[in-house]
């Protein structure tokens, strides 16, 4: 099966709703990196390993601020590719990058999705880069059936709502309100009914989030997706030093 | 959409003039784009319609006509400057947009977007600012509005050129210190976007230069048009075309709209001067043209300072308003075509640049400006008798904080070159 089938079928398989966690790599210290990652792996049922940027501009201060640590203890996608390589165990759950595009480009996109493929990597989420203007990575990610994940927002228009879930791969990412990551978490009454329109839409799994950090969130937003994303709560449940797998359980539904 | 063949300069050069560029898709050869998160897609389709709906609309150009004249009091004049003419062994011209209302050609782009924004029904206005020149225009165009006003400026800039910042106060807008990234430009302009993606439909980003996504730096670049237009007409008026033009490179706004006058002038070389700062070394100048490579910052791909990893390079310069590691789409295409040269000035460069102005012809120049300036006085060495045209981007009182701190006659404008190329 190709990665970015093995992907979505895991998110399928999952108790519903699935959980999608997002880690900075290399944050809090580059040194438990993998210890980490397989905690995480183990309590979500997909990772998102956030690659460090300088100008992380669709990110709010929580991710800012672990993006900058990383960057100062010298991450970088070739350190974080090298790390997972060099792992001798299974993850629980499948891997995806996030990244701005700017990383990717400096890597090149060919021997970015080789390499990618060859260490695990089920997929990419690039948060700066429009369908539009996606071909040449989407080209490059396809011999090796890597996922390029669309997002979608309350923002988008219809018809381009459904086109954008047609065009996505593994997963849909429906972010639950406009704006940056963080920030406060609010399901308005009209979230349901965009989250319905994104699940008539696509065939894929739909993961949503946004803000998310406590279980009634969860439960809420699990009743219209198929997964809930949290990311900037667990870097600041990392930041506080609480245990990974503890908060992620801490959130499934009861 | 049929990739331009930038190896074929004369025709580039010619689609250019033609108005053909940026294409359908934002793009100016292989540069340009829209590198925009999904959230903003729509807000800036809306731009995009808006500025094909309005930007050569007739009602909206007598408008725009109006403020540019009773507003910011254009044309700004065509000044010969004998003295330093003398000093050069040449024949100089400045183009005095130091003249124009608020102190700098940010005001021709702020007036305009502005009026677009209030045409597109925005209910706020967010900048972003390096050395408070557009922070200050943009606060002075919504005051003129009455649209709020809320300004990202790094706090090293707040500091920097705190004479704007109180301007902008003044002036009703709101500024935010960005504490974040590089604490500079590049961080203002990181913040200014995070604010737009939270509102995107009632929040109208006024981008200050020649940079961003499609349609920025198009939008941008025909409300510049002004500067090389009256320019053009100046100097046939004053005598004929100059040998070469200069201007300084920051994201590239007051340049490209200095260019655009005269690219179909085989005749006049054109030349960009980016800030050299420090030195060659990384991170102590923000030369994009001379050392970056092609990326993505800031919704847009061009060239860019950045490290093997990806990441963006600080950069240095003792000009706020050049201190920035990207440049603008079309400024890379130009490079490419080989129609405009760009060289680099240094931080002593610029700062002797303004004492001789100063001195010779009374004219106190932004240190963005200076480098415009020392750029054409070597060239003018080189080819001693030329006529040359300045754009003098903006004045200098905003940078007496750093003047401050470089005593008259400290610096040596022949002591150092940093490029030599000129
Ligand atoms: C007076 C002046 N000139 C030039 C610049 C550089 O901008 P640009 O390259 O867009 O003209 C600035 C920017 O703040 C400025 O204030």
């Amino acid at each position: 099966m190709l990665p970015r089938d093995a992907l979505a079928e895991s998110l399928r398989a999952a108790e519903k709703p699935a959980l999608v966690a997002f880690v900075t790599a290399g944050f809090p210290e580059p040194d438990g990196f993998l210890r980490l990652l397989a905690e995480v792996a183990a309590a979500a049922d997909a990772v998102e390993i956030g690659v460090p940027f300088t100008d992380p501009m669709a990110d709010g201060v929580t991710i800012q601020r672990s993006s900058q640590a990383a960057l100062s203890n010298g991450v970088s996608l070739g350190w974080i590719l090298d790390q997972l390589a060099s792992r001798d165990f299974e993850l629980a759950s499948p891997i995806l990058l996030m990244s701005y595009l700017n990383p990717l480009l400096a890597f090149g996109y060919d021997a970015l999705a080789a390499r990618a493929a060859e260490v695990g990597v089920s997929g990419f989420i690039v948060p700066d880069l429009p369908y539009e203007e996606s071909a040449p990575l989407r080209t490059a990610l396809e011999p090796h059936g890597l996922a390029l994940v669309q997002l979608v927002t309350p923002a988008t228009p219809p018809d381009r709502l459904i086109a954008l879930c047609q065009s996505s791969q593994g997963f849909v990412y429906a972010v639950t309100r406009t704006g940056i990551t963080g920030g406060a978490a609010t399901f308005p009454p009209e979230a349901a009914e965009y989250l319905a329109a994104v699940g008539a839409a696509s065939d894929l799994p739909v993961c949503a989030g946004f803000g998310v950090r406590a279980r009634d969130q969860v439960e809420e937003i699990g009743q219209h997706a198929d997964g809930v994303i949290v990311g900037s709560a667990l870097i600041e449940a990392l930041e506080r030093g609480d245990s990974a797998a503890e908060f992620l359980a801490g959130l499934r539904p009861r | 959409m049929a990739q331009l063949d930038t190896s074929d300069a004369s025709a580039v050069l010619a689609a250019l003039i033609a108005g053909d560029l940026p294409d359908s898709d934002g793009r100016f050869g292989p540069y340009g784009g829209r590198y925009i998160p999904e959230t903003l897609v729509p807000a800036v389709s809306r731009l995009t319609d808006g500025v094909e709906r309005f930007l050569h609309d007739e009602a909206f150009q007598r408008r725009l006509d109006e403020e540019l004249r009773d507003w910011i009091g254009r044309p700004t004049a065509l000044t010969h400057v004998p003295r330093l003419s003398a000093r050069w062994n040449a024949d100089v011209w400045l183009k005095r947009e130091d003249l124009a209302h608020t102190g700098a050609h940010k005001i021709n782009n702020a007036i305009g977007q502005a009026l677009l924004a209030q045409a597109l029904g925005a209910t706020r206005i967010v900048a972003e600012t390096g050395a408070g020149q557009h922070g200050v225009a943009s606060a002075a165009a919504c005051a003129r509005l009455g649209l709020p006003c809320v300004v990202y400026m790094g706090e090293i800039d707040v500091a920097r050129q705190a004479p704007n910042v109180d301007r902008m106060r003044r002036l009703g807008a709101e500024v935010v210190p960005v504490t974040s990234g590089d604490r500079t430009l590049r961080a203002a302009i990181d913040e200014a976007i995070r604010d737009w993606v939270s509102d995107p439909v009632g929040t109208y980003y006024l981008l200050g230069s020649a940079v961003g996504p499609h349609p920025y730096p198009y939008l941008v670049r025909e409300l510049q048009s002004v500067i090389g237009k009256e320019a053009r007409a100046q100097m046939l008026e004053r005598g004929g075309l100059p040998d070469a033009a200069f201007a300084c490179v920051g994201g590239g706004s007051n340049a490209i709209g200095l260019y655009h006058g005269f690219l179909g002038d085989e005749t006049v070389r054109l030349y960009g001067v980016e800030a050299g700062g420090r030195g060659d070394a990384l991170g102590e100048n923000s030369a994009t043209l001379a050392a970056g490579k092609p990326g993505v910052l800031h919704g847009a791909y061009s060239i860019l300072l950045y490290d093997a990893d990806g990441q963006i390079q600080e950069t240095h310069s003792v000009s706020a308003g050049l201190d920035y590691p990207g440049v603008g789409p079309e400024h890379a295409l130009l490079r490419d075509i080989g129609r405009v040269e760009y060289v680099t000035a240094s931080d002593n460069e610029a700062l002797a640049a303004v004492d001789e102005l100063c001195a010779a012809e009374g004219i106190l120049p932004a240190l963005e400006s200076a480098h415009a300036l020392a750029g054409a006085r070597r060239w003018a060495r080189q080819n001693p008798g030329t006529r040359i045209l300045i754009g003098l981007s903006g004045r200098g009182d905003k940078d007496m904080p750093i003047l401050a701190q470089h005593p008259i006659g400290s610096t040596d404008a022949d002591k150092e070159h940093s490029d030599a190329a000129a």
